[in-house]
Formats: structure tokens, sequence, C-alpha cells
């Protein structure tokens, strides 16, 4: 334990005994000497070479997401850092536990713009959670230890830890055992007893409840305890696009999503609910619509771990700090009155039947059978397909991108397991699927990772095609929806613009010959009779493959809530 | 919209300023003043901030997500000890110093400087008298003025003591049942 060590061989050190296993980065010149440690203990720490720093941070990302652990991203000083300022974002806006190591110039020429000098600690400052300057070799394996603490814990988020050059040179003799101390950090974790109490007497007082998920069930792994609890009580469950997989779709009391693309069924439930409990969940402006206009017959209890979202965007009438599973907990440990429960059953019941009248009404029309008579390949073929293909074989994670395509997935393939839908929400950072279902790849090696992707968002980060084989990763399929536009905004364009299409028509490569030629499979689908087919061979190739599927180039994603409008003004063809 | 005074107890650390002033820059918070500085407990700095916000529980809320703040008081409502101060230099021809001299000592002030045509005065007060004994000197023509943030203190024994958040702090262990590293 006296023996000396550098600053990167402590890094590696602190990192492996912290839980870290796989790391994404790229090398370069300051960071150098943490690449000199790293090939030591390669057994122990598997490195992953991306192509960009951006798919670095979104592999890490996707390993995250996917496994609740966090996932880790390197860049050097300079571009390889700000190449980082992309991810690091994204994950932010969706509370992903990301830890960014970032090498710096030496402490002599820092702040003299030296070459590939940035400050990345002031760039990234208003998006991450923590993060540090290390300028001293004695202080790695101490911030190494915090920083992964607070990546992982309360509200999960990316921390950022910059190290100078001269520091990682450098040598002293480690100690791991110094203990976290942060008196400014301590997540509530249990929620007030009291609070509990009022939103369960509140629940029980009303006639329309509505029971909200969101991101926060699926990371603090509280999908049991959700399901127990609305069974207990029989509420309608509205997943929101992060909750999606935490609770079942096919379950009685599941009624989907809500929001800008959501059902106009959940919408209206919404609107017209006189109780809302949302766990987990930001009230996030693509969920709420315009916000003075949300639930305005709702009483609202507001369950997350971090204060701030309480209150943020929507009053509340209950507020719960705490971790969604303990909150839960706490809520199902309640024992009212049985003649009370069974009262609230009825009302329940009836409000769940009157949801589903309106799905009948609705839903159906928008999901599958709205489809033009044509004989022309539409994304709806495409979803209907996969969703029903997916299943049959199980062990499947899907990583969608931004736009169009990332709707119809939302909306057209059913969850039923958390931590199988992952996108980037909050940030909607197109070019994120494809590297991040790399990550998801390498930590799930026994699942199937889909990475759904519009032809936009895909020649963003295709590059990482190349990191994927050079991995000898197989479990990556790529679903390519190419209709040959930025399709979302050309969608806006249309509703909104007079059709001026500016700036959207999109050309790209031949997919399938640019599988090829990063050695995947390609297959291009142009007829609907093909889908499945493909889908099929995709399943069947041990390795990497992409489909390009053709699809009709102008169709829109309904239902849709116009930017700024209530949610119960929702566009639905 | 209505003006708060927060006390923020804060780790010393590099940088915890500029997250903080980052912080109510990029959520539209309006800083109305601000002073930092030392306090009793080494490695612990205090800061007064006046804001101007309707949304006050939100921007403490956001300030307690800063992992060095330690502790955050709105003492708008609370009694307490307020001092600003200013340096202001005035232009004065010796026949008006009597009457500067008068002024100064009316408020409390103190000179501190005196040339051929000019003084210099410390002004140390609650916000209203600095404001007030700025209007009395005006009409005789202030060449300069510097004036600091406002510092704040609850009076009485109760308050804002870093050694007693040092002292109640926390060891994390066992902590953090959201997506724990894997150990």
């Amino acid at each position: 334990m006296s023996e000396k060590r550098t600053g990167a061989q402590i890094l590696c050190e602190a990192l492996i005994q912290n839980g870290v296993n796989v790391m994404f980065g790229i090398p370069g010149g300051a960071i150098m000497p943490f690449y000199f440690a790293m090939w030591e203990y390669r057994d122990q720490l598997r490195h992953v070479l991306c192509r960009h720093e951006q798919g670095a941070g979104h592999a890490a990302e996707g390993y995250a997401r996917s496994t609740g652990q966090v996932g880790v991203c390197i860049g050097t000083s300079g571009p390889g850092t700000t190449n980082l300022v992309t991810p690091i974002a994204d994950a932010w806006m969706d509370s992903t536990a990301m830890l960014a190591i970032t090498g710096q110039v030496s402490s002599a020429v820092l702040g003299k713009d030296a070459f590939q000098e940035t400050d990345i600690t002031g760039i990234t400052m208003p998006i991450t959670k923590h993060n540090y300057l290390i300028k001293n070799v004695d202080e790695i394996a101490y911030a190494i230890k915090e920083a992964l603490h607070i990546a992982s814990t309360g509200r999960p988020g990316p921390v950022l830890v910059d190290i100078t050059k001269d520091a990682l040179q450098a040598t002293t003799v480690p100690d791991y055992s110094k203990k976290i101390f942060m008196p400014g950090y301590r997540p509530t974790v249990q929620g007030s007893k009291k609070q509990v109490r009022n939103a369960m007497e509140m629940m029980l007082g009303s006639k329309k409840p509505l029971l909200m998920i969101g991101n926060g069930v699926i990371m603090a792994n509280a999908t049991a305890e959700v399901r127990a609890f609305a069974e207990r009580y029989k509420l309608p469950v509205v997943t929101t696009l992060h909750g999606l997989g935490g609770f079942p779709e096919d379950h009685e009391l599941c009624i989907g999503m809500p929001g800008m693309h959501g059902w106009v069924h959940v919408n209206r439930a919404i609107q017209e609910a006189d109780f809302l409990l949302n766990i987990g969940g930001r009230f996030d402006d693509r969920v709420t619509g315009k916000a003075s206009t949300f639930a305005p017959n709702a009483s609202i209890v507001h369950v997350d771990i971090d204060p701030s979202e309480i209150g943020k965007n929507i009053a509340v009438d209950v507020p719960i700090v705490g971790d969604a599973k303990v909150v839960l907990l706490s809520l199902l440990e309640e024992e009212p009155e049985e003649r009370k429960v069974a009262e609230f059953h009825g009302h329940a019941g009836e409000w769940l039947g009157k949801i589903r009248e309106l799905q009948q009404k609705h839903q159906h029309k928008q999901q599958y059978l709205n489809r033009p008579d044509t004989s022309m390949l539409l994304p709806h073929d495409v979803y209907a397909a996969m969703t029903k293909m997916i299943n049959e074989r199980g062990n499947y994670r899907v990583v969608t991108d931004v736009g169009q395509h990332q709707m119809w997935a939302a909306q057209l393939l059913d969850w039923y397991q958390p931590r199988t839908h992952i996108t980037s929400g909050g940030a909607g950072t197109m070019g994120f699927a494809v590297p991040a279902a790399m990550g998801v790849a390498v930590a799930n090696p026994q699942d199937t990772v889909w990475a759904v992707c519009g032809d936009g968002g895909f020649q963003m980060t295709n590059q990482e095609m190349a990191t994927v084989m050079q991995e000898g990763i197989k479990n990556i399929k790529v679903a390519i929806i190419n209709n040959g536009y930025l399709g979302m905004v050309r969608q806006w364009q249309e509703l909104f613009e007079n059709k001026r299409y500016s700036g959207t028509p999109l050309s790209g490569p031949n997919f399938q010959k640019l599988a090829e030629a990063y050695g995947w499979k390609g297959i291009t689908v142009e007829s609907v009779d093909q889908v499945e087919a493909a889908i099929a061979e995709a399943y069947a190739t041990d390795g990497p493959v992409l489909i390009d599927f053709r699809v009709e180039r102008e169709v829109n994603v309904f239902p849709m809530v116009p930017q700024n409008k209530s949610i119960g003004e929702m566009i639905t063809e | 919209m209505k003006t708060h005074t927060l006390v923020v107890l804060m780790q010393d650390r590099p940088g915890v300023l500029n997250r903080a002033v980052s912080m109510f820059r990029r959520r539209g918070y309006n800083i109305a003043s601000l002073a930092v500085g030392h306090t009793e407990t080494p490695g612990i700095s205090r800061m007064t901030v006046v804001v101007e916000s309707d949304q006050i529980e939100q921007v403490v809320k956001q300030l307690y997500r800063l992992i060095e703040v330690l502790k955050v008081s709105d003492v708008t409502a609370d009694p307490t000890v307020e001092r600003e101060m200013a340096l202001i230099k005035l232009h004065v021809p010796g026949q008006q110093r009597a009457e500067i001299v008068a002024l100064t000592e009316v408020f409390g002030a103190k000179i501190v400087d005196v040339a051929s045509n000019t003084m210099v005065i410390e002004m140390t007060g609650g916000p209203s008298k600095v404001e007030n004994f700025i209007d009395m000197v005006r009409p005789f023509g202030i060449k300069e003025m510097m004036r600091t943030g406002r510092i704040a203190m609850v009076r009485g024994p109760r308050g804002h003591s870093g050694a007693d958040l040092v002292e109640a702090s926390w060891q994390s262990e066992g902590m953090g049942t959201v997506g724990t590293v894997a150990q």
C-alpha cells in the first residue's frame, strides 16, 4: 500500500475499486498518461475506442441507462472535451449517471491558452451535477470516488473530472480509504410520512384518479412497487416517454403515453382527472403542453427525488421529496379503511371504463388503421412488424434517436420491461441512437439491441459503426426509418408553415452499401412484404445489421398537440 | 417583483461563487446585490445575495442543488442587521467643507481623505440610510462612487454559524438508493 503510483495509475485503480469496468473514449495529448497506465489494467478496465467523443459520451449514456450503473467516457483536452459537451448536456437533461474524465493541459500552462486548452469545467458547469478540475495527484483517488457517488445517487446526472497532464504523471502513495464527506450533498430518500398520508387521503377522496410514472420509477428500480400500488387501488396508469416500460402496456390499467404525441384519450383523461399522482416525472413541457392549462381539475401529488422539480413547472397540492421506490413502499404501507378503498375502486373502475371508451373512439384509428390505401411502405408497417417480432424473440432493447421515428416507436411498439426503451428525451439529441445502442450492446451482450433512427440522426454519428466492428459487437441492429427528410421539422412546416420545406429535404448515401463498407450486413426494404423477412434476416445474422426502410416520405406523427397549446387541443389527422 | 435577502453558506472551494452566479444567470434570476466573504469557520464562505424574484422557492432549491451549498436562508422577514458600505468622492470647494462635515456627522459617516478640492467619505449603514446619504450629498457633485454588496446577519442567538453545519454534517455511507454504483 505504500508503493508510489502515478496519477494515471491511481485513476485506473480508483475506477476499478468503485465498480467501473468499461469506458468509452478517445486518447489525445493531455490524456495520454491515462492511456499509458490503462494498458496495465486492461483485464479489469475495458476501453472501447470510439470514432468521435460524442459517440463515446452517448455510448456511456446507453451503458448507464440500460444498467443503472455509471457510464464512463473519456476525452482529451480541447476539442476532445468540447465534443463531449452534447452527451453531457443530454445526460443532464435525462438524469443519466455519467462520469466524463477529461485530460487537461499541464498546470504550468493552464490559463495561458496553451495548445488544446479549453476551460471545460467552466463550459460544463451549467450542464453537470458537479465538476472538478484536479491539478494535484493527491486529489485524484478521492475525486473519482466522490464523482461516481454524486453521479449515481439522488437524482443521477453527469459529473466531469478534468485532470491536468502533470497530475496524471506525478507520483504519490495513493489513499483510497478516505471516506466521502459532502456536507452539502444529502439526497432525501425517504418521503415525509405526513405527506404520504395526505396524498393517500386526497387520492381516496377522488373519483377520477390517474397515476403518472416517469423516468424516476425506472431509475429507482421501482416498477414492481408501481405495479403493486396501481393494482391495489386500481389506478389508471399513464407512462411518460421516459416512463415507457415502467408499467407493462398490456396491463388492464395501463392507458399509455401523454403529451405532445401522446394518445388523445390519455390527454383528455388528464384534463378531466380530479387527482393526479406523478411519480418520478418532471412535468416537462412536452408532457404538459401549455402548463397553465394542464390538468385543470386535478389535485396534484408530485413525488420526485429532486426538490427543485416540485413546483417548478406545475403547482402541486402535495409535494413528496424522496426516492420513487421508497415513497411507493410508504404508500403501500398505508392501510386505509377497506370500505373507503372499495368505494374508491368503484369510482376508479367507472373512470377507467370511461377512458377506455374514449380510447376505442380515438386510438385505434391512429394506431395502425389510419393507413391510406396504398401499397407504399409506411413507417407504421415497420413498427407493426417490429413490435411483433422483437416481443416474440424477447431479450431486446430499443434505442431511439430524435424525431418522427422516435415518437412512432414510443407509440407503436409495445413496452413491457424497464430499461428496454432508451431515448434522448429532454435534450432531444439527434445522433444519440447508434452510439447509445453501442453502449447498451456492450453492457448487455445477452440482448439484441435495436437502434431505431431517422436518416437525419443516423448520419450524425454513424461512424461508430466502425467502433462496433473493431470491438466485435454483434448484438446490434440498426433500423433506419428513411423518409429523405428531417421529418419532424418537415411535419411542422407542413402543418404550421404552409409546406415551406426549408432545409428539410435530405439526401443520404446508399445505406446498405455504407453498412457493407463498414463490414456490417446491409438490407434495403422498399415494400411492405419485405419487412418481416428483413427483420428475420437481421435476427438470423450473427453480427451487426443495418436495415434501410425506405418509407413513404410525407407521413405525419399523430396525434399532436401544437406547441404551447393545451393538451386538450389535439390535431388527430 | 419581490426583493429577498438570502444568506448562503457554502464550502470555500474554487469556482463555488462562479457556480452560484452562473446558476442565477442561466435561470434568469436577477441579482440586485451580492457580497461574499469568509466566515468564523475555516473552509466555509458566506454569501449575502439580494434577489428580485417571484419564485424565491425555486431560487433556494436551485441553490441547494449545488453540491457545495450547505445552507440557504431567506432572511427577508427576519429581524436582521443589514449593512452596505459606500466610498464617495465629492467635489468640495473650500467654502462647502463645513456643510459636508456636518452632514457626515449627522449620518455617522467618516471622512477618510481630504484634498484641496475633493473629499472621500466612507458611509456604512443599512441600505436606506446609505441611499439617503447619497441623495443628500449628490447636489455637491459626486466625482466617483463605489458601493459594496449588502451583508446581513440575523439578530439574537439564532443564526447561521458555519461550525454548526460541519458538526451536523453527514457521512454518505449507505445512502443513495438510486442507481448506486455496482460494487
